[in-house]
Parts: structure tokens; C-alpha cells; sequence
């Protein structure tokens, strides 16, 4: 047989376009700001629009919330938890929360539309994995809402107050949940700031609190752009932060909270590490690392975007890593068969340009696949930097887009000596077929996730955060309990 | 084994230099148990978690319109129309091969299917009924399902099934052989009945519900491509588990990789348990992006199935027509 024989033909039956249906949604063509159980106007009346990233086209104008917006918001969370949901019964906020939970589900159509939408991630995935886990975490949390006692913080353990919610473009909904679904167990109140570029899915939740008559002040949410998160972030009538986003906001965060008596959590960037054995699961490796950067294009806090393999495999890796990426599917991100959709902003864009642009320069060797972009919208190619050493600005940079570095390694101290040359700390993973070297490494990892023969793996029931530079505190799990309980 | 020439690449390759595959058409002998054991264990595990993932992702893939027009098409054209009952009749393999030639006699435009598979005293039948067809008689043999005899009465049933004349044969493995760990055993009959066969192609059976692991099931693959088959068959289906999708997948990654290395394209042929349209059409996405367009033909991917036919053509006519056919608009057999 030839070698043009050979050659894989891949994708030889071309899919047809298979769009999700837009029917379910009805956007309004204005949205208001969700305070005190009602949406109203901004004190100044400012707006901005949030548009489509894979089209450009507007999809709604919402509301700049001012400083004063920030104090009303604040303000009736006060009430709600003086008057309300501080004093009510576990087992009756379980209900308003296992009552958020099944509308998700009933309404996950739409909120799946409307995320891909808004943010650009492929629906297979907003369909798969956003909504269905948003719909997890608040019927996980549910679940606690009258067994605090037993949550391993001692008895009768005390909300904190008012909880400001600060989160990222990159899983709109499913950050939410994961702020919202915890605090609200514990009996805290929130005032919660979806991301400027992805305020839709956070907006249709105020919906579905309305439908679940959850008692007017309980959640509040504000959009707007970064003046609305310092406002939040300094109003006196907050007792808690949480913030997930770029380690640079947070630090500022934690300045600003510094001296004051806010509880924090943050988490923020990485640089994750998947580690790859030369006795791994080749065919599954492939998956995982595939999965692990080019999942949400990439704008994942805990991407697996630094491959580290054994020199042994490298080449052979490679090879059957760029044989997959080029049969990634990139394009309409409404289209079920769409693996990757489009980069979130063109501000992101730019910044994944920049980076990637410096690893060609300081010497890396790029490929990126020959897939057609479309042409309005903001898409960038999965690319696989190899040749990577340590000191070269795309392998300790996050670049929050669809771009893996390969970087090799000989044995397995020097492996972890590797993964852990970083200033984050978020998540890692292992591959191998020996179960007693995946644990050697896991111990001597400094990250807050470690996988093993997967990666990207989320469950309501697991703690998810970081240590060193991409934070602290946990979300998730009966851990995920003391970032809203006075402990 | 599964090493393959360094790749060399230019600094952007947009597509280029890295996914040029390398094929070394290698001779691959084997010569002896010792080796062959050595090879087999040489191969990359299977991780059952991810690869059950990789195929339930697969399994969302959508096909709409003109591709699902396609597919059901394709899909008809790889059916072995099978029948593999103790109460065959001369009559009821007539009335297949009527079915395989032509499967909607309403429409011509309909292909036929590749084989009819029949037990070998049936063959002369099949081959007569189907004569001037392009449909292929394809005949278990080896003392199937269970092959619990010895290789004389194995290599008989198989010079039988031919001088009838089966185009195809369809052999199972010693399974009890190869889970005690007597490759070597397995490796031989295979090699005994590939040369009983000449040119009639050999579908190898693994019986992978028997063979139960993923890693077993990708060293049985490399086992039967290296004795010679030319295709490799999940099932008997005559046992609890038959084809499944990840056993499929498994098989396909096999194919794939023995090709690189040996330079010959090996078929792959799923059978049992393949009902409906929609299963059949979830194997084709799985064949399309694992080893793509040469396996996308009868010659290389194979579904043995019975009343998988009537589904695709039921899918067939309601994607033609928008509505669904009367139940009884195709003959049951």
C-alpha cells in the first residue's frame, strides 16, 4: 500500500449542519438588575451590550450597576439574612434550593442555548457539562442545608452574612452555582457579579428564582464591568469575598481586603501539568490531554496546559496528538458536532495572539491546525507549542486560550520537579498503568487537584481550588461548606 | 512495537509535517511464543474509564440530512445478513438471499448488502441463490461458536465451507487458549485456517464478551492481524455480550495502529447485539474518527446482523419521505 494510501482520510463523512434550535430562548432585548427580588433599572442608567463572540451580533443590552446600585443590592441582602434566611430552618432552604435545582434541569434547553450564546463554548458542552453540573451543585448543596451540624465544624456552626460573588466569563452559570448553591446552603445572603462579557445565563437564574419564589434579597445580581467587583469588594456591609478570575484581579482583591474583617476565597489561574508515563494508556492520553486543554477552548482556570512528557513516548505522542488535533472540529459553536467554539472576547483573543506569538519567537516549534475559521466572530486554531523549555513565556504564562506547551522529562522526580516549577498551583494530572508512581508523584505535587488517568473531571461532591498563586479556599464537597460558615 | 520513526517538522507546520504518517511496512514475523508474547505485552494498555468517555462523546455526534442519507446507505452496504440457527432451512436462507440482493424491492436505489452468512452445509444454497450478485457468501466454520474441537475437524469445516463456495470465512479463536495464556496455540490455528482459506478472506472472531478486558481484547486484535486475518470480528453473538462500542473502538485503534506498522489495512466486522439504525450509525461515527475514510466501505468495517436491515431501510424511507413506513412495508426476512 502507498503512503498516499495511508494517509488518513479522516472526517471522510462530512457532517451536515446539525444546529441546536433556538426556539427555547426569548431573550428580552434589556435586562435590569436583579435587587431586592426585582428587576429595576440602574440608579444612573447606564447599559452596555453583551454580544455573541462567534458572530458579533448583539444579543441583549444589559445594566452598568453603579456604586449606589452596589449599596441597595448590599443593603437588601442585609434584610433577607437579618429577617429571613439566617433564621430559617435548614430544611426549608433546602427546599427554595432543590426547588433552583429542578427548574435548571426543566429549563436546561434554553440555559444551554443561551450560554453558548453568550460565552461561545460548543453546545455539546454547555449541554453536557455547564448545565447539568450548575444543576448538580445546587442539589448537592440542598442536601447540607439541614445537616450543617454534621459537616465536620463542630455543631449549630454560624453563616458568615452578607457573601460578594465575584465570577469569570469562562462557565458563567456553573460559577454561579458553585458560589451560589454553598452560601446559600450555609444561610448566607449574596450579591453576585456575573462576568461583563457573560451576564445572560446569571440573569435568566433570576428568572428562575422568581419562578421558585426564593424570598426577595436572597440573591442579588449586579452586572457590569471590573468598578462594579471593587465596589462589591469594598462596600462595609459585606462580611465575605469570593472570587474566581485572574490571579492579578486577585491579588488586588486580597489588598483591598486586607485589615478588614471580609473572609476571602479565591480562585485563580494555573498552569496545570499533565504528566505522561511512558507506560500510559496512549489512546486515552490522547483523549485526556485533548480534553484537558482544548476543553472551552482552553479559558479553563485548571487546563492541562503544560504537557509534560517522557522523552521515551515524546515523539510518538506528538504525532498521534497532532493527528487528533487536526481532526478537531472548530466552528459554529450552536452546532452539536463542534468540538471547539470561539474565543470569548476579542480582548482574550488578543491576549492568546500576543503569548502565542512570543513562543514562536523565543523558539518553540508551533503547529496549529489547518482547520478553516470562520471569518466574523473571534476564533483561534488549537495549536501545540513542542521544543518548550521551562524559562519560555508560554510555559509559565497562563494563556487562558486553545494552546498546550510540550515540555519532556526523564525520570519521575524529575517530572514533578517540573510540573511544580510554577507559581500556581491548581491542577495536574498523572498517566500511567502503575498505580504506586501515580501516587509517588500525586504526594509531591503542590496543586489542589491532582487526576489520575483523566483530567478536567468535575463533581459537586469534590473540592476544587488551589494553593500558591491560584489561591485559596475550596469549592465543592463538605469542604466547600467552611468558605460560608463561621469557622 | 507501536514506536514509530521520529517525526520531523518544519517550525510552523499549519497541518503539515506532523500528521504525515510513517509507515514502515515492516515484516512482521513472529517466531515464537516467546516473541509473540513479548510483542503483545509490549502494546499500551487500555484505560476502560476514558475510552467508555471517548465513546459516549462519539455517540453525541449528529448526523442530519444528506450525511445521515449517506450513513444509512453505507450502513446497508456493509450488513453480512446472518442467519446462524439450528433450524436453517434451505427455504429461509433462499428467502435472505432474496432480501440481500435486493433489500427494497421498491426502490433499486437501495445497495445491497456485502455478505449473507450462513453455517457451512448451507453454503451451496446461499451461493446458488445468490449467483450473478454481487453479494458475498460468507460462512462461519472452526466449530463455531464454541471452536471446542480439534484443528483437524476445524481445518474440515472450513474445506467444506469452501469447496461449497464460501467467499468468506468466518473463524473463532480458541478463547479457552488464549485467557490461559497459550498464545502460541491461538496463533497457529489462525495461521493454519488463513492458509486453508487461499484467497477467501478470513474474519477472525475474538468473542470479546468472553475475552472481557479492553486489554485483552487489543492483544487478541494484534494476535489475529499478525496470524494473517483480514478482518477481525468482536462476537459469535451467541453469548451474553456481543458487539459493544468500546469493544469496537478498541479494535479500530488496533486496525489503525497495526496499519501504520505493517502497512496493511485490516477490516474490522462488529456483530450481535446491532438492532437499529441509530446503533449502526453511532459505529460508523466511531469508524469515521478513528481510522477514517478507507474503513468507511464494505471491504474494511462489516455489520453481522439479521433485523438491524429493516431498521435502516425504515430510516431510509422516512428520511426520503419525512413519514414513517407501515411496519409491514419490508418482508421480515
Amino acid at each position: 500500500m502507498s503512503d498516499d494510501q495511508l494517509q488518513s482520510r479522516l472526517g471522510a463523512l462530512i457532517y451536515d449542519a446539525a444546529p441546536e434550535s433556538t426556539a427555547s430562548v426569548q431573550l428580552r432585548s434589556h435586562y435590569g438588575l436583579y435587587v431586592d427580588g426585582v428587576f429595576r433599572d440602574g440608579a444612573e442608567n447606564q447599559h452596555f451590550v453583551t454580544i455573541n463572540p462567534a458572530t458579533e451580533e448583539t444579543l441583549a443590552s444589559v445594566t452598568q450597576a453603579s456604586a449606589h446600585d452596589v449599596d441597595l443590592a448590599v443593603r437588601a441582602a442585609r434584610r433577607a439574612y437579618d429577617d429571613v434566611w439566617s433564621t430559617m430552618p435548614g430544611a426549608e432552604r433546602a427546599k427554595y434550593l432543590f426547588r433552583v435545582a429542578r427548574l435548571i434541569q426543566e429549563r436546561a434547553r434554553e440555559l444551554a442555548v443561551v450560554e453558548t450564546l453568550d460565552n461561545g463554548k460548543p453546545i455539546r458542552e454547555s449541554r453536557d457539562v455547564d448545565i447539568p453540573l450548575a444543576a448538580a451543585h445546587f442539589f448537592y448543596y440542598a442536601g447540607w442545608a439541614d445537616k450543617l451540624d454534621f459537616a465536620g465544624f463542630g455543631p449549630a456552626p454560624k453563616p458568615l452574612g452578607v457573601a460578594g460573588q465575584i465570577i469569570p466569563w469562562n462557565f458563567p452559570l456553573m460559577m454561579a452555582a458553585w458560589k451560589l448553591a454553598p452560601a446559600l446552603a450555609a444561610g448566607n445572603t449574596c450579591v453576585l457579579k456575573p462576568a461583563e462579557t457573560t451576564p445572560l445565563t446569571a440573569l435568566l437564574l433570576a428568572e428562575i428564582f422568581e419562578q421558585a419564589e426564593l424570598p426577595a434579597g436572597v440573591v442579588n445580581i449586579l452586572t457590569g464591568d471590573g468598578s462594579v467587583g471593587a465596589a462589591i469588594v469594598d462596600h462595609p456591609g459585606i462580611d465575605k469575598i469570593a472570587f474566581t478570575g485572574s490571579t492579578e484581579v486577585g491579588r488586588q482583591i486580597q489588598r483591598h481586603v486586607a485589615g478588614s474583617s471580609k473572609h476571602l476565597t479565591l480562585e485563580l489561574g494555573g498552569k496545570g501539568a499533565n504528566i505522561v508515563f511512558d507506560d500510559a494508556p496512549l489512546d486515552e492520553v490522547v483523549e485526556g490531554i485533548i480534553d484537558g486543554i482544548f476543553f472551552n477552548q482552553g479559558h479553563v482556570c485548571c487546563a492541562g496546559s503544560r504537557l509534560l512528557v517522557q522523552e521515551t513516548i515524546e515523539d510518538e505522542l506528538l504525532r498521534r496528538l497532532t493527528r487528533r488535533v487536526e481532526q478537531l472540529r472548530v466552528g459554529d459553536p450552536l452546532d452539536k458536532n463542534t468540538d471547539v467554539g470561539a474565543i470569548n472576547s476579542a480582548a482574550q483573543l488578543a491576549r492568546v495572539e500576543e503569548i502565542t506569538a512570543s513562543g514562536e519567537l523565543e523558539g518553540a516549534t508551533r503547529f496549529s491546525s489547518s482547520c478553516p475559521l470562520p471569518e466574523k466572530g473571534f476564533w483561534f486554531a488549537p495549536t501545540i507549542f513542542s521544543n518548550v523549555s521551562q524559562s519560555q513565556r508560554v510555559a509559565r504564562e497562563e494563556i487562558f486560550g486553545p494552546v498546550l506547551s510540550v515540555l519532556n522529562f526523564r525520570t519521575p522526580d524529575e517530572a514533578v520537579a517540573k510540573a511544580n516549577n510554577t507559581t500556581y498551583g491548581l491542577a495536574c494530572g498523572v498517566w500511567s498503568e502503575k498505580g504506586s508512581r501515580t501516587m509517588w508523584v500525586a504526594e509531591r505535587l503542590r496543586a489542589g487537584v491532582v487526576w489520575a488517568n483523566t483530567y478536567n473531571r468535575f463533581d459537586p461532591a469534590s473540592p476544587f481550588g488551589g494553593v500558591r498563586q491560584s489561591g485559596f479556599g475550596r469549592e465543592g464537597g463538605r469542604q466547600g461548606l467552611e468558605a460560608y460558615l463561621d469557622v | 512495537m507501536s514506536k514509530v520513526s521520529s517525526t520531523t517538522s518544519s517550525s510552523v507546520a499549519r497541518g503539515g509535517a506532523y500528521v504525515t504518517l510513517a509507515p514502515r511496512n515492516e515484516v512482521l514475523e513472529v517466531e515464537s511464543e516467546a516473541q509473540l508474547r513479548t510483542l503483545l505485552s509490549s502494546l499500551s494498555g487500555v484505560d476502560a474509564v476514558g475510552l467508555e468517555a471517548r465513546v459516549a462523546k462519539l455517540s453525541t455526534r449528529s448526523l442530519k440530512q444528506s450525511t445521515k442519507l449517506t450513513a444509512l446507505d453505507l450502513a446497508i452496504s456493509m450488513v453480512d445478513l446472518t442467519t446462524l440457527e439450528g433450524a436453517d432451512t434451505p427455504g429461509r436462507v433462499r428467502s435472505l438471499c432474496h432480501k440481500a440482493r435486493r433489500p427494497d424491492p421498491h426502490d433499486a436505489a437501495v445497495p445491497n448488502v456485502a455478505a449473507v452468512c450462513v453455517y457451512p452445509d448451507l453454503v451451496s444454497v446461499a451461493r446458488d441463490a445468490l449467483a450473478g450478485s454481487r453479494v458475498a457468501v460468507a460462512s462461519v466454520a472452526t466449530a463455531f461458536p464454541s471452536g471446542r474441537a480439534s484443528l483437524a475437524v476445524k481445518l474440515a469445516d472450513v474445506r467444506e465451507a469452501l469447496a461449497a463456495g464460501a467467499d468468506e470465512i468466518d473463524m473463532v479463536i480458541d478463547r479457552g487458549a488464549f485467557l490461559a495464556g497459550r498464545l502460541g496455540r491461538v496463533f497457529e490455528e489462525i495461521v493454519a485456517v488463513k492458509a486453508e482459506c487461499g484467497a477467501a478472506r478470513l474474519k477472525v472472531i475474538l468473542e470479546t464478551g468472553e475475552l472481557v478486558t479492553y486489554d485483552n481484547v487489543r492483544r487478541a486484535s494484534w494476535l489475529a492481524m499478525l496470524a494473517g486475518a483480514d478482518f477481525i470480528k468482536t462476537s459469535t453473538g451467541k453469548v451474553g455480550v456481543n458487539a459493544t462500542l468500546p469493544f469496537a473502538l478498541v479494535m479500530l485503534e488496533a486496525v489503525r495502529d497495526f496499519a501504520e506498522v505493517a502497512g496493511r489495512p485490516v477490516g474490522v466486522k462488529v456483530a450481535g447485539g446491532v438492532r437499529n439504525a441509530k446503533d449502526a450509525l453511532r459505529y460508523l461515527v466511531v469508524v469515521n474518527e478513528t481510522v477514517g475514510a478507507r474503513w468507511l466501505s464494505a471491504d474494511y468495517f462489516r455489520v453481522g446482523a439479521s433485523s438491524l436491515l429493516n431498521d435502516l431501510l425504515m430510516q431510509r424511507y422516512k428520511q426520503r419521505r419525512g413519514v414513517y413506513p407501515r411496519s409491514d412495508e419490508f418482508s421480515g426476512d
